[in-house]
This record gives structure tokens, sequence and C-alpha cells, in this order.
């Protein structure tokens, strides 16, 4: 199978604002303006160049590892007796997570746009290494900020950065989480914009971000639809599953099922430890209508608009707002949105462990969790497709910690 | 509503007191400190130490949890006023119980989420109640403000004041200028807010490119900290801002019985060379 990133398609694009219905736009500094829009037309200028996409696709294909396969989970599916279990496996990618499609994308367009700096923020850690090793590749300098709580927890993706020549700055603010990671960036760019192109690690953040991310990361929703025809003898599942952090893996997924009434989209956020505000990151239960870092949409913040803390197991999902165009496709009834408790996504990471042999991420365990739940109340003959967007190998301490402090499953 | 605050916004507070200015021949000076730093029972006191120091208009900032345009002074004081229980509710508490009484013109700068909270009617109608003359919002520029909050602070008399930069367009400079009322503020430095040793040597260029295409008031801030910068950007601004070593100042001395005082002396210091 060729490798195809669809960035030209035209579909679901916002209005010129980078407005989805209200949600989004592009509420920046006056000072990152220009900048922004600097961006938004060579981003456009570059999609529709040939030259450009084949770069791009020649790189995913012979450096990334795409096309990723399509795997129907045979045991998983026996084991949970019902609908059949396609994963879509984005945790065989190079770096281990589906974080470095947008990342090569945005750093290719950088280095076409003439820059010669690269930051980023990262939660998890993915995000950060797949910027660092696309800068790495590029021969661009690299900083990538993360907050120190995030750092604690996702050490060997610290040293991996490194290793990576990034410098990894610590960010000892707020929660010291994504959201702090991402004011830091932002706060570096106003001044740096000049030489440094910002890349954003998900479908959030200003105009151009979500409609560019979402767009280097279509490949995935594309190649599963084609896969799946082949596989299960039809392009389009009963229901997809993806986890919601910022959105970028579920938009790249459910972008190729956008509009088709007989798709069940699902998107599942962190619910953490409970339902309390500050426990957990499912904005689509907890959260109001906000503005935040350049766009407006649902997030977790009190009575006086001040963001509050988020909490989950999962570092990658520990944000407090989400990307604008889920907000709009939830509105139009196009995604159903659910959350999952940190429990049930490390029952997720054992169950997936256990019966197939792969360890998915954190994040991508919430998704699992959904599927433990929706399965088995579906027919055999029904099709459940899932975004495997990363593997589990940097949660092992995570997990081992959680098992240790709950007396449960470690062995 | 009292009728004191109907007015039209071209010719509101903020207007004449910029107009006081240039009757005498100089700038405007306009301090900024957070509200609530380092507690809400000590911001009056410190909002009269400006004014006795010589503030003509005075930018009152809301803090918030998430500040991307500000450098780490006055992230810290933005935390401080959280933890002490500030909020916008609080803010415009002070400013409807001291506005009268201060007697200066002021503008709240803010980042746009808090207001967006409270909804922008309900805002716009608290904030002219409260006495609020004009609002700056960090992240909400020209082409987002005008369909959301622009209307509803312009029915009430409050103005609307935004910033243009050094990368703005042309249009943009357009665009902000047509927006704003009151006056414009340019901002010194492509950076976030903080003390600098040095102005940009093109300062005085890129402030007379804003002035040839704007008929408001210029005022010019970021990285302006001690007199002798302050003169220096009087002679091509008609306002001058000082935000963060007024802030550090506040968080040296906050346990000092006469942080007021202190805070007073320097505010004179800076307006010194603005009154020649
Ligand atoms: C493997 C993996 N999946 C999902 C996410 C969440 O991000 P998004 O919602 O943008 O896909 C992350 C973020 O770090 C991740 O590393």
């Amino acid at each position: 199978m060729k490798v195809r990133t669809p960035l030209a398609a035209a579909a679901l694009e916002p209005d010129e604002g980078g407005r989805y219905g209200v949600y989004g736009g592009r509420y920046a500094p006056e000072t990152l303006m220009a900048p922004l829009e600097e961006l938004s037309r060579a981003y456009d200028k570059l999609r529709r160049k040939r030259t450009f996409q084949r770069r791009l696709n020649h790189l995913l294909e012979h450096y990334v590892g795409r096309p990723t396969p399509l795997y129907f989970a045979e045991r998983l599916t026996e084991h949970l007796g019902g609908a059949r279990i396609y994963l879509k496996r984005e945790d065989l990618l190079h770096t281990g997570a589906h974080k470095i499609n947008n990342a090569l994308g945005q750093v290719l367009l950088a280095k076409e746009m003439g820059k010669t700096r690269i930051i980023a923020e990262t939660g998890a850690g993915q995000h950060g290494v797949a910027t660092a090793t696309a800068a790495a590749l590029l021969g661009l300098d690299c900083v990538v900020y993360m907050g120190e709580e995030d750092m604690r927890r996702q050490r060997l993706n610290v040293y991996r950065m490194q290793l990576l020549g990034a410098e990894v700055a610590a960010v000892d603010a707020g929660s010291r989480t994504l959201k702090d990671a991402i004011n830091e960036a932002f706060r570096d760019w106003v001044a740096s914009f000049a030489d440094t192109h910002y890349v954003l690690g998900t479908v959030t953040g200003p105009e151009p971000y979500p409609r560019m991310v979402r767009q280097f990361h279509s490949v995935i929703g594309s190649e599963a639809r084609r896969q799946l025809r082949r596989l299960a003898g039809t392009p389009d599942p009963d229901v997809a599953v993806a986890c919601v952090g910022g959105g970028s893996n579920a938009m790249g997924l459910f972008s190729a099922f956008l509009g088709q009434r007989d798709v069940l989209l699902v998107g599942v956020e962190a619910g953490g430890r409970g339902p309390e505000l500050g426990d957990h990151a499912a904005r689509f239960s907890g959260g109001t209508l906000g503005v935040l870092h350049g766009a407006r949409t649902l997030v977790l913040q009190d009575e006086e608009g001040q963001v509050v803390g988020t909490h989950s197991v999962s570092a990658g999902l520990d944000y407090p707002a989400v990307g604008p165009e889920h907000v709009f496709l939830h509105d139009q009834g196009q995604i159903e949105f659910t959350s999952a408790t940190d429990q049930e996504a490390i029952e997720g990471f054992h169950l997936l462990s256990a019966t197939e042999g792969i360890l998915p991420a954190l994040e991508s365990a919430h998704a699992i969790a959904e599927v433990t739940r929706r399965a088995p109340g579906m027919e055999p003959d029904q099709v459940i497709l899932v975004n495997l967007s990363g593997r589990g190998d940097k949660d092992v301490e995570s997990v081992l910690e959680y098992d240790a402090a709950s007396g449960g499953d470690a062995e | 509503m009292s009728p004191r605050r109907k007015r039209a916004s071209r010719d509101g507070a903020i207007a004449a007191a910029f107009k006081a200015c240039a009757k005498e021949r100089r700038s405007a000076f306009i301090p900024f400190l957070v509200a609530g730093d380092p507690s809400l029972e000590a911001t009056p006191d410190l909002l009269r130490a400006l004014v006795a120091g010589g503030a003509d208009v005075i930018e009152l900032g809301v803090a918030f949890s998430d500040p991307i345009a500000d450098g780490p002074t006055i992230q810290r004081a933005s935390h401080r006023a959280l933890a002490a229980g500030s909020s916008l509710s609080a803010v415009l508490g002070i400013v409807e119980r001291h506005r009268e009484e201060l007697g200066v013109p002021i503008v709240l700068f803010t980042y746009y989420n808090p207001v967006h909270a409270r909804g922008v009617e309900s805002f716009a109608a608290q904030a002219a109640d409260s006495g609020v003359d004009g609002v700056l919002c960090v992240d909400l520029p020209p082409e987002e403000g005008l369909r959301e909050l622009q209307p509803a602070l312009e029915e009430r008399g409050v103005d609307s004041i935004y910033l243009i930069a050094a990368t703005s367009t042309r249009e943009r400079i357009d665009r902000a200028a047509a927006a704003s009322n009151g006056f414009v503020y340019y901002t010194a430095r492509s950076d976030v807010t903080g003390e600098r040793e040095d102005l940009i040597p093109t300062l005085a260029r890129e402030v007379k490119r804003v002035r040839r295409r704007v008929r408001l008031p210029v005022a010019v801030g970021f990285g302006i900290s001690i007199p002798e910068q302050v003169e220096e950007v009087a002679k091509v601004a008609h306002g001058v801002v000082v935000g963060s070593s007024l802030v550090r100042l506040v968080e040296e001395n906050a346990a000092e019985a006469d942080l007021a005082g202190r805070l007073e002396h320097r505010v004179a210091e800076l307006t010194a060379p603005l009154r020649g």
C-alpha cells in the first residue's frame, strides 16, 4: 500500500478565522498574530505542493514506517465476546506513537519556511521525542518544554530527547504538566518566531494548528479505511474509538469517517480519580466554554475563569482543554465522548498485554477500556476500530507504581 | 447604571487624561500592578500610592492562571494574587469602591478567559457600573474582540484598547487603531513582559511608524523599568507604561510596613523626567 497523506483534501475546513462554528479562532497576543498568519499561508501553500507531499510521504514510508498495520485482535475479541476488534497500530511507528506524523510534517514545513530552530511542548514525552527526532533528522536545533511532574513520570523519554540532541527545558510553574509546558512554549515563541517554529503537538491552539495537525494525522484514518475494506470486507466500522487528550490521534482516525451516520465515533477522555473537578481531564463532562491557548473550546475552569488542575495517570491526556473541532463535532452529533478512569485504563493496559502481547500507551489504554465496556454488547458481525495511538514501554514504571500502590495486578 | 458613567466613549476619562497631559506638553505615565498582590486588602493603598507618585492612568492587572504573555515577575505576582483570593470579581469590587476616590482612569489589563467566563454582557455591565474606564485583553486581537467583547463595552461607554506590536502589519495597525478608543498600546518588545537593560534601538522609529497611522494617543510598554528609559520613550510616545519593575518592588517589599510609601517614591522617580 502506498503512503498517501491526504493533505490537499478540503473536507470540513474551518472558516478563514479558524472557526468551527463558535469554537476555535485565533486568540493570541498581537505579537504572534502576524507569525500565525504567515504560518497559515506557508502551510496552505506547501500542502498543495507536490514536491512537499512527495517528500513527506517518502519519509513517512521509509523512515517512520507507514503504513501501520491494521490488526485483528482475535484473542481480545474472543475474550470480550462481541464485536470484532481491529487495532490501528500507530504504536509501531518510529518513536512509538502517532505523534511523529504531525511532528515530521511540521518540522518539514519549518525547514521550508527557513526556520532554524524548533520548539515544542510535551506531556507524555511522545510528542517531544517525535519532534526531537524530526529535528535531528532535518538538522534543526530543538528545545522541548516539559512540566517537572511529567519529567518525573516520563523520565525515560526525557533522556531519549536528550540523546536525540534536544534540550529539555523543565517547567516548574502551575501544575508542572502539559498546560504549563504549552504556556512556556508560547512565551519562547513570542520572542523567537523570527527563526523558530513552534511545533504544537495536538489539535488545539490558534488557527492554523487545529486543522494542520489534524491533516498531518488524517493518514491514520485514510489507511485504516482501506485496510478495513480488505480485512473486514467493509471500509466502515460500526464503532471507531480513540483516546482524546488534545484530540490529535482521534481527529486523525475520525477524519476518514466524518459525515457517515452509520459509523459511531467515540472519543475517550481521562476520567482520572473520579468526577470531582481537579481529579480528571474529562472536558466534555466537567468543562465549560472558555478560551485557552489560542482557541475557544471546552475548558476545565472555575467560575472566575481560572483554569483548574487536572489529573490523569496518563500524562498525555492530562490537559484542561480539548481541540475546538471536537467540540463542534460533538455539538453536531458526530462524535460521542465518554471517559475511562485511571483504574479502568490500567485494567485495559493489563488486558491488552495479556491477551495480545501488546503493551499499549496509557493514553491508548483509555480507548481499550472503552472497548472492553462496549464490545460485549455488540454482535459478532460488527466491527470496532480502535486507534492504538502509542506503545506502553514509556509507561511501565507508572503502571508498576500504580499497581504497587493499589496492591493490585503487578506480579 | 449611574448617570456619571453614561458618556460617549470617544471623550471618556481616558481621552481626557491624555488631553490634560498634552496640554502640559508631557507624556502620560501609566503604571501597572496586579490587583490582589500581595493581598486584596493592600491593593487600594498601592493604587493610592500610584496616584500620589504621579500616575495619569492606571493599568490594573487581573491575575490569570495561565499568563502566556507574561515573564516570571508578573507570573509570580499573578500566582500570589490568585493565592490571596484575587479574581475578576474581586478586581471589579476594588474598582467600584475606589475609582472615584482615586480620580484617575482605570484600564483593566486582563486575559480574555476570566471575562469570557463571566459572559461579555454581564462583564461589560459590571465593568461600567464599577467605573472601569477601559479594557485591554492581552489575548483578544481586534478580529476576535470586534465580534465579541467590543460591542458590549461600547454600548456602555467603556473603552476598548488593543495592542500593536512590532510584527503588526499596516493592515493590523489600522485595524487596531480603528477598533480602539482612548489610546492604543504599542508593545516595545517582541517578548513577554519583564524588565530589560536596554530599549531596542529601533524603538523610536517603530513608534513613529505607528503614530503616522494612528489618530489616538500611543502608549508604549513592555521592558521599560527605569527613569532614563521613561525619559527616552516619552520623547516619542504619548504614554509610558511601567509594569514589571513596580511589580518586583511590591514583591520585594511585600512584608514592609511602608510598602505603599516605597511604591509612591519609586513612581515619583519614574515620573520625574516627564515633569521636566
Ligand atoms: C500515545 C499517545 N496517545 C494519545 C495522546 C494524546 O494526544 P492526542 O489526544 O492529541 O492524540 C498522547 C499524548 O502525548 C500520546 O502520547
